[in-house]
């Protein structure tokens, strides 16, 4: 990552950071409803990988902790924040929600609530850009606990045999909803998992974002460069429980506190500190400005816009007025 | 008007859409090089090659998503599933992704995929190679489900289906594939919605789709020559939804209702079509209307059983006789 980017990268994790902390008090005051699922810990991952890849060109996917990689995917923070809010003027029209967010324009695919549906549908987008012709990629995004699901293997084991331009990250952040990795899974190191598939795979460090990024460029290369897939597993750990409901009895305070110790954000502030590349002073200033900018723009035009009108309730169940329902253009 | 086996109609609708649009490609288990189970796909292999005919591994509910996944950015896929039984696997994918990505997305992705699969009872199959799981598929919103009963439909809904923009699960028969039937020269369209008389009739209304319209058919041809009386039959193509102005129509006209399923009757077509009759028309109705439908068991291995647990025309006509109070 060149030293010019670093600082922007900074700068959108930190807000990542107070976006998803903003989004607890909301839920905690009721605006936002139903699940929901924080990102904090994690920047690193998302940013790092999408820094690397082409975003808005290429294509990207995630499950349900997914309004951070629709933002860096160029999905408006403000669209993230009203779909949370239940607005009309949510990215999917209050229809979706946290654990539903979408950016077609933005080719960013959704987030699912499945853990692993979203294996095979980023193997589908794949499939489709080999089909047309084009150089992108998809980039599929989901957690450790995923690959415990069916079609983890069955997707791996298509990819592999199609030859398809998808680059798998596990987001290894070592809990299953509430159980730890080793309780759940054989084989806890995850990019072990692909030697059944050959799949080409690495594990690296997801907090340092330096490390993410390198790893992310040679997985990247290899997808566009027509080699078929790739699995990139980043040891990265989340903050908060697994969702809102979540009360995190079951990790020990010492894992938490040594994992606090390599925050994200704190890694990339410091090396740019010692770099030269910005100062204590600046950060802080950039911090204030961040919790301005989202409380006085983001929950602001959350909070002001409208719920969606009732005419939405059926509006897109069906295609609308799609005349092969009815045998073709009469 | 060429008479086609179903199998070719179903053949000659993939080769037309596949020919007209590079994006429609199908997938499935041994669709390719060995031509298909039922023969569906024959030598589409050799025409349109690996990357648009696409022998899937046996992975139901991973080829499903991919070829969801495909949808979402223009891909037409036609992906068949060898047995409808297997089609429970690929549920997760069919229910909460292709029926649902258009709505919680608000508009933004749509997944315009074909899914193709025989359901029904064929010949000793057992248990697990038997089931009739239409019921499962038509509850869900979002998601299309059509049923061919002849040549000419499978042909005309596979075309349609292809085109529309919603997913469409086409229930087939493995008993059906060899059927003859007329199918037009010409192109030719199904709606997607809606159902057809099969036959005219005044006494009574005999709903059947797929294998049970024939069902229903022979048992007019009983009632109509043995006992005077004339049946009308429905042909209920499509399943979700069920053309509630058809069933009223016909209702309104015969006064009776008699259902023809070959699933079991819990929560199925029967007892759907029943609630649209209670909601549309009660006061039409002569008689309480009447579900033939299977036995409520797994489907038995031994041949003698297994016929005893699918209703056949007789029964229609002794439901039909017993609702007229004739038996």
């Amino acid at each position: 990552m060149k030293p010019a980017d670093k600082k922007r990268v900074l700068k959108e994790m930190l807000f990542a950071r107070r976006f998803e902390e903003r989004c607890y008090e909301a839920y905690v005051e009721r605006k936002i409803g139903g699940f929901l699922h924080l990102y904090p810990g994690e920047e690193a991952c998302a940013h790092g990988v999408l820094e690397a890849a082409r975003p808005g060109h290429d294509y990207v996917m995630t499950s349900y902790r997914d309004h951070i990689h629709a933002i860096k995917s160029g999905v408006s923070p403000k669209a993230v924040m009203a779909e949370l809010f239940s607005k009309e003027t949510g990215c999917c029209k209050g229809l979706g929600g946290s654990m539903h967010i979408f950016g077609a324009e933005h080719r960013f695919m959704g987030g699912y609530a499945l853990v692993g549906g979203p294996f095979p549908l980023a193997a589908g987008i794949a499939k489709g850009i080999k089909l047309k012709g084009g150089d992108e990629i998809c980039i599929c995004f989901l957690g450790d606990a995923a690959n415990n699901q069916g079609v983890f293997h069955e997707t791996m084991n298509m990819a592999k045999i199609w030859d398809l331009p998808v680059l798998y990250i596990c987001e290894n952040n070592l809990y299953g909803i509430g159980t730890r990795i080793d309780r759940s899974t054989a084989v806890v190191d995850q990019y072990k998992r692909m030697s059944g598939y050959d799949i080409p795979s690495a594990q690296v460090d997801g907090q340092d974002i330096d490390i993410v990024y390198d790893a992310a460029k040679i997985a990247v290369d290899h997808v566009r460069s027509g080699k078929g897939p790739y699995f990139l597993e980043l040891m990265t750990y989340r903050y908060r429980g697994h969702s809102m409901s979540d009360s995190n009895a079951y990790r020990a305070k010492e894992e938490e506190q040594m994992w606090g110790k390599r925050d994200p954000i704190i890694i990339l502030r410091d090396r740019l500190i010692e770099a030269g590349g910005v100062t204590l002073e600046e950060y802080e200033q950039m911090d204030s400005e961040i919790i301005a900018e989202i409380e006085d723009d983001i929950i602001k035009f959350a909070e002001e816009s409208h719920e969606p009108s009732a005419e939405l309730l059926d509006k897109y169940v069906l295609a609308e007025n799609d005349p092969w329902v009815r045998g073709g253009a009469k | 008007m060429a008479e086609l086996m179903y199998w070719e109609a179903l053949r000659r609708a993939h080769d037309e859409e596949m020919t007209r649009d590079p994006l429609v490609i199908c997938m499935g288990e041994d669709i390719g090089v060995a031509g298909g189970t039922y023969k569906a796909t024959n030598g589409l292999y050799d025409k349109y090659g690996p990357e648009r005919v696409i022998d899937t591994p046996i992975s139901e509910g991973g080829y499903t998503g991919v070829g969801i996944g495909a949808s979402f950015i223009g891909v037409r896929p036609i992906i068949e599933i060898m047995s409808v039984n297997f089609a429970w696997l690929a549920m997760d994918q069919l229910f909460n992704t292709a029926a649902k990505v258009r709505y919680m997305s608000g508009g933004q992705l749509e997944a315009p995929i074909v899914v193709r699969s025989p359901g029904g009872t064929a010949h000793q199959l057992g248990a697990q190679h038997s089931a009739r799981m239409e019921k499962v598929f038509m509850g869900i919103a979002g998601l299309r489900v059509v049923t061919p009963s002849n040549s000419r439909q499978a042909y005309g809904l596979l075309k349609s289906a292809v085109r529309c923009n919603d997913p469409v699960f086409i229930n087939e028969h493995e008993l059906m594939y060899n059927m003859k039937g007329e199918v037009p020269d010409e192109e030719y369209f199904m709606p997607l919605e809606g159902s057809e008389v099969a036959r005219e009739g005044s006494d009574v209304t005999l709903f059947g789709y797929n294998i049970s319209v024939h069902w229903c058919l022979a048992a007019a041809e009983i009632l109509a020559s043995k006992h005077g009386i004339n049946a009308e039959v429905i042909d209920l193509f499509s399943l979700s939804p069920l053309d509630r102005d058809g069933i009223k129509a016909s209702v309104s006209k015969t006064h009776r209702a008699v259902i023809v399923e070959e699933a079991e009757p819990a929560v199925g077509v029967g007892s759907e079509v029943m609630a649209i009759i209670n909601e549309e028309c009660f006061f039409e109705l002569d008689a309480p209307p009447v579900r033939v439908s299977a036995e409520n068991v797994p489907i038995p291995y031994n041949h003698k059983l297994e016929k005893m647990a699918i209703p056949t025309a007789q029964h229609v006509v002794d439901a039909v006789l017993k609702q007229l109070g004739l038996s």
